[in-house]
């Protein structure tokens, strides 16, 4: 059941021509920068020979587009999270799944794993952009696995909270814009703090990315995103249920 | 067997397998009962103590006013919003305890076809089906028996958004019936469709009404007269009356008739005939005879018509419309005597 939801949330997406056209602008922008980043890396190349142990193509290219890609998310991941609940209760088909033999965590882990996929979709270019340099060079596959797997982490704790946005609430506008200051406040939190001891870095999603994004795999950063995202997915389950009892 | 008792079995056997297997056929009389349902919104009593039992075959018409109530009790009976109190069992299983189990056996259509506008028919009707639990391998079967029982054949590749509202509620009635539910839940089924298709929906939910039970909610009386087997009227969160369609139409019947005479006498000859209690004038020719329910003048008006050349046109008994019995029903003077009439289904 949460795969045939899930399905079909990805179902209506890929059937509006503007995610088709949302997919075509943000693969412009992944390539665009890509290859610009490659062409400084490639001007740079000859002093950077003479020096010792300098950065690889992996982290100056790689990197920063997983950075940009991270930052992009938290603002495209709202749009995306806002018709999740929001615009079905405006539509009223929300009825549908409610009266349907199904649970509200097969109605919540459904729509999770809809949106989920369609974010793997969606940056699936950058991986392959990237193994394109591996025909002339040696890359990094540690580091580029590491940072796809914090792109995920990232992208679940990111949807997670938009989805709970997102039951709050029948007005699929009011969901995008509150889930996109919960996660730009997440993010200012971490940025504004200049203490490097400062308990705000925890809080945020990003900063845990940046471990990811360094090539550093910490259990601890793991459990965070798991933690974090299993925490609004059960306020969004109890936010429905709650919405049956009390109207 | 048909294709909602052998759902039962499957539901019956993979999910509760010690249970005895004839309990299906025992089964198929009530398939849903509401008990003593109440439900506040905020401190506003919405729904005071609603009790429903509906069997297999029977179709059952909510009616009563806008904010009656009518909506809250179907949102109620579909689990998509929970009571503060009552009880309610759909086959046997308790909404609340066994949501699942009960949900297998309901289908729902709200106010609003709750629709997926960028899919087209197929798929939408495809994505119902596998929801309720129909097998991938035979969900081609129902789609073609759900399309055809709805008229929708012709537009089954073209996207839901694009339809036109007749056809959107027709596709929201498929997705209702397409798993063959045991109760089906029909919130304004009519509303929005062009008489022709009042009146093929009508047919269609009074043949969905022979081997499932239907509950629809409406403010069209003529729908219930002409489809539903029993009544239940709404009025400020309780049912303040209950009985069958026919016997609702008998309810308060006035005794009387209309009566033509091309060549009337004066008004007091005619309330002189005994049993007349009262006279109406309603056109030169014609008068509203009212007489007491237990001796009827007709057969003495009748013969002085023909021995003083009255010159009789047209006799018609006064039947109250449904429309006349709900109003009466449902007019506050008339709610307390309407509520000690009542009959416990």
């Amino acid at each position: 059941m949460i795969r045939l939801i899930a399905l079909r949330e990805l179902r209506g997406l890929l059937a509006m021509p503007s995610t088709w056209f949302l997919l075509a602008i943000l693969q412009f922008i992944f390539t665009w920068f890509f290859l610009n980043t490659l062409q400084t890396f490639l001007e740079l190349q000859p002093q950077l020979a003479q020096l010792n142990n300098v950065p690889g193509v992996t982290t100056v290219v790689a990197v920063p587009l997983f950075n940009l890609t991270a930052l992009l998310l938290m603002m495209l991941v709202p749009i995306f999270t806002m018709r999740l609940i929001a615009e079905e209760r405006r539509n009223q088909s929300f009825a549908l799944l409610l009266s349907a033999p199904l649970s509200t965590r097969q109605i919540v882990l459904g729509k999770f794993f809809g949106l989920l996929i369609f974010l793997v979709l969606l940056t699936a270019g950058i991986p392959l952009m990237i193994y394109t340099l591996a025909l002339g060079t040696n890359l990094d596959h540690g580091l580029v696995l590491g940072n796809l797997l914090g792109l995920m982490l990232l992208a679940c704790s990111y949807v997670s909270v938009g989805l709970y946005v997102s039951s709050l609430t029948a007005q699929p506008v009011i969901a995008a814009i509150g889930a996109l200051a919960i996660l730009a406040g997440l993010w200012l939190a971490d940025a504004a703090s200049a203490s490097e001891s400062s308990a705000w870095h925890l809080i945020s999603p990003l900063y845990h990315f940046q471990n990811f994004n360094a090539g550093l795999l910490d259990s601890g950063d793991i459990a965070f995103f798991v933690l974090f995202s299993a925490v609004f997915l059960v306020l969004a389950m109890r936010r429905i249920n709650n919405n049956r009892a009390y109207g | 067997m048909d294709a909602h008792n052998r759902l039962y079995l499957t539901k019956f056997t993979t999910t509760t397998g010690s249970l005895p297997l004839t309990l299906p056929n025992n089964i198929s009389e009530i398939t849903l009962s509401a008990r003593n349902l109440q439900r506040r919104f905020g401190d506003h009593l919405v729904i005071n103590d609603v009790s429903l039992e509906l069997r297999r075959g029977e179709v059952l018409g909510l009616l009563g006013h806008n904010g009656a109530g009518k909506t809250t009790t179907m949102q109620m009976l579909t689990g998509c919003l929970l009571p503060n109190s009552g009880e309610i069992e759909i086959c046997g299983f308790n909404l609340l305890l066994q949501p699942e189990l009960a949900k297998a056996n309901l289908g729902y259509l709200p106010e609003t076809p709750p629709l997926y506008r960028e899919l087209s028919v197929n798929e939408f009707l495809n994505f119902a089906a596998r929801l309720r639990g129909i097998k991938p391998s035979s969900t081609a079967g129902v789609l073609a028996e759900a399309k055809r029982n709805c008229g929708l054949e012709s537009v089954g590749k073209k996207i839901v958004g694009t339809l036109s509202k007749g056809y959107q509620q027709r596709v929201g009635i498929a997705q209702a019936i397409i798993h063959q539910p045991a109760v089906i839940v029909l919130d304004e089924p009519t509303v929005g469709l062009d008489p022709a298709q009042i009146r093929e929906v009508r047919t269609l939910i009074r043949e969905l009404g022979d081997t499932h039970s239907v509950i629809l909610s409406t403010h069209l009386l003529s729908e219930v007269e002409s489809v539903c087997d029993r009544v239940e009227i709404m009025q400020h969160g309780k049912l303040i009356y209950s009985d069958t369609s026919e016997q609702m139409r008998q309810h308060g019947n006035v005794s009387g008739f209309v009566v033509g005479l091309r060549n009337p006498p004066p008004l007091s000859s005619l309330e002189g005939i005994p049993g007349i209690t009262h006279v109406e004038p309603l056109t030169a020719t014609q008068f509203r005879v009212l007489h007491k329910p237990q001796d009827n003048p007709k057969s003495e008006l009748l013969s002085m018509a023909e021995r003083q050349g009255w010159q009789l046109e047209q006799l018609i008994p006064l039947q109250a419309t449904l429309e006349d019995v709900y109003v009466r029903i449902t007019s506050p003077k008339e709610t307390g005597e309407a509520l000690s009439k009542e009959s416990t289904p």
